[in-house]
């Protein structure tokens, strides 16, 4: 199991910018962590910053554990189905056994038919839930997911959010980037609340939204304009 | 107008007849054209990735100056390669003037720059897009390399192509370093200026048409290669 994600005083700066102010976090090892914000809060770049894909202008972050990422768009190689999946597999814990493992992968996202298929001819939904496949093949024990059903349809969120609830029932410890304040609750053991780079809220789910303790927060789930 | 039907007509007798001289000819313009084409991309290929995926300094310098060799006039390349073969010159005791591994040698670096900065812009725009998924994956500089080379392949073939029609069309080098030698290095565009400067238009004609019809064979072999793997890049 992967140790808790810390973070000191986590600083980014870009183009003249504080676009994450000095964050002090520790997330713990296990369950769903929600990251909410409105927009340009910092939630992608925090994201980001958690998986290593960009460097911080200062302070430090610890983490250990193998990690993947889902990104809102999903990015298909240019190969079929079956081969963006086998792509990631070979890289993972499951490398000795891929071929096996992708057809029982492909089983459980409905894509087993379409394994032939050119990766880019899916729907998005079915991209997307092949590009969550590819990131569980890896095995990780941290998933970080950037808003993965930002436009998808409510049968395809259901079918990414069953995936994700099943990986956090196995001990992955999930990290997810959402607007969506229904599926927040839904899914989330704990949130973060971003507003202009600075935390507002780190709480537990619940007490989350049912009594906010800042204005942004407060502002956000009435469905104000926060500015 | 007497021309082009005496070279229609010569060119159908020759390749009817199955000319000695004619496949010999041919085979060789190809042999030495498509061994330089799969050099060059051995060469070109793998450099135009790590160009588009890595940042250093002098970058800039390096491209352009890749991009610049692209242009370089290939009697200048026959000469270069003419005085490092020649018996004084640095690879001299290697006894390759005047065969077709010089051509094979002087085409190859003609067209591995064209081959190198041409997919390193392929490369480059197909890194922007899986870059982040890549890194989140932990690919080594090397995987990266190879997924890109071969997700871009419907792209690279057209870029190989641009290459090999380079390679086959051209004359300034191979005459230079291989002497258009009967028998031993004479390639259809070598054939073409020696007989056209004797004046036998319909032979030249004739060799001219042969040569497009090569090189439309080649596009539409490419063409269909390009058709199979760009409904996997597209869906």
């Amino acid at each position: 199991m992967a140790d808790p994600i810390r973070t000191t005083a986590l600083t980014l700066k870009a183009g003249g910018e504080d676009r994450i102010r000095a964050l002090d976090l520790t997330l713990s090892a296990r369950g769903t962590t929600v990251i909410m914000g409105p927009n340009g809060a910092g939630k992608s770049l925090l994201l980001r910053l958690l998986h290593g894909l960009i460097a911080p202008t200062s302070g430090t972050i610890h983490s250990t554990g193998r990690q993947a990422m889902v990104f809102q768009r999903p990015v298909m190689l240019r190969r079929s189905v079956e081969a963006n999946l086998l792509f990631a597999l070979r890289r993972g814990p499951y490398a000795q056994d891929a071929e096996n493992k992708c057809r029982e992968m492909l089983t459980e996202i409905s894509l087993n038919t379409r394994a032939k298929q050119p990766a880019r001819s899916l729907s998005g939904g079915e991209q997307q839930r092949l590009a969550l496949a590819r990131a569980l093949s890896l095995g990780p024990e941290i998933l970080f997911l950037d808003e993965p059903t930002a436009s998808l349809d409510p049968t395809a969120t259901l079918a990414i959010e069953k995936t994700v609830q099943r990986s956090a029932d196995a001990k992955t410890k999930i990290i997810l980037v959402t607007h969506d304040q229904g599926q927040a609750r839904r899914l989330a053991d704990e949130i973060i609340f971003l507003h202009n780079g600075q935390l507002c809220e780190h709480t537990l789910a619940a007490e989350f939204f049912e009594a906010p303790t800042s204005q942004q927060a407060r502002a956000y789930l009435a469905g104000q304009l926060v500015l | 107008m007497h021309e082009f039907t005496e070279a229609f007509r010569l060119a159908f007798a020759l390749v009817l007849a199955g000319d000695a001289d004619l496949i010999e000819i041919v085979g060789l313009s190809l042999r030495v054209s498509l061994t330089a084409i799969i050099l060059a991309c051995f060469i070109g290929l793998p450099l135009g990735a790590w160009l588009a995926i890595t940042r250093f300094r002098g970058r800039g310098a390096v491209l352009v100056v890749v991009n610049a060799l692209m242009g370089l006039p290939p009697v200048v390349i026959g000469l270069l390669v003419y005085l490092s073969l020649s018996r004084a010159g640095p690879l001299g005791s290697f006894g390759l003037l005047y065969t077709p591994t010089a051509m094979i040698i002087a085409q190859t670096i003609l067209i591995a720059p064209i081959i190198a900065a041409l997919s390193r812009q392929v490369i480059e725009d197909l890194h922007a897009e899986y870059d982040e998924q890549f890194r989140s994956m932990g690919l080594s500089r090397r995987e990266t390399i190879a997924a890109l080379l071969w997700d871009g392949r419907t792209a690279l073939i057209t870029v190989a192509l641009a290459g090999f029609g380079r390679a086959i069309a051209e004359v300034g080098a191979v005459i230079i370093v291989g002497g258009n030698i009967d028998h031993l290095t004479r390639v259809m565009t070598t054939a073409i200026a020696l007989e056209t400067s004797k004046g036998d238009l319909p032979l030249a004609l004739a060799l001219g048409l042969i040569l497009l019809v090569i090189a439309l064979t080649v596009n539409a072999l490419a063409m269909s290669l390009r058709r199979k793997s760009h409904s996997f890049a597209h869906g």
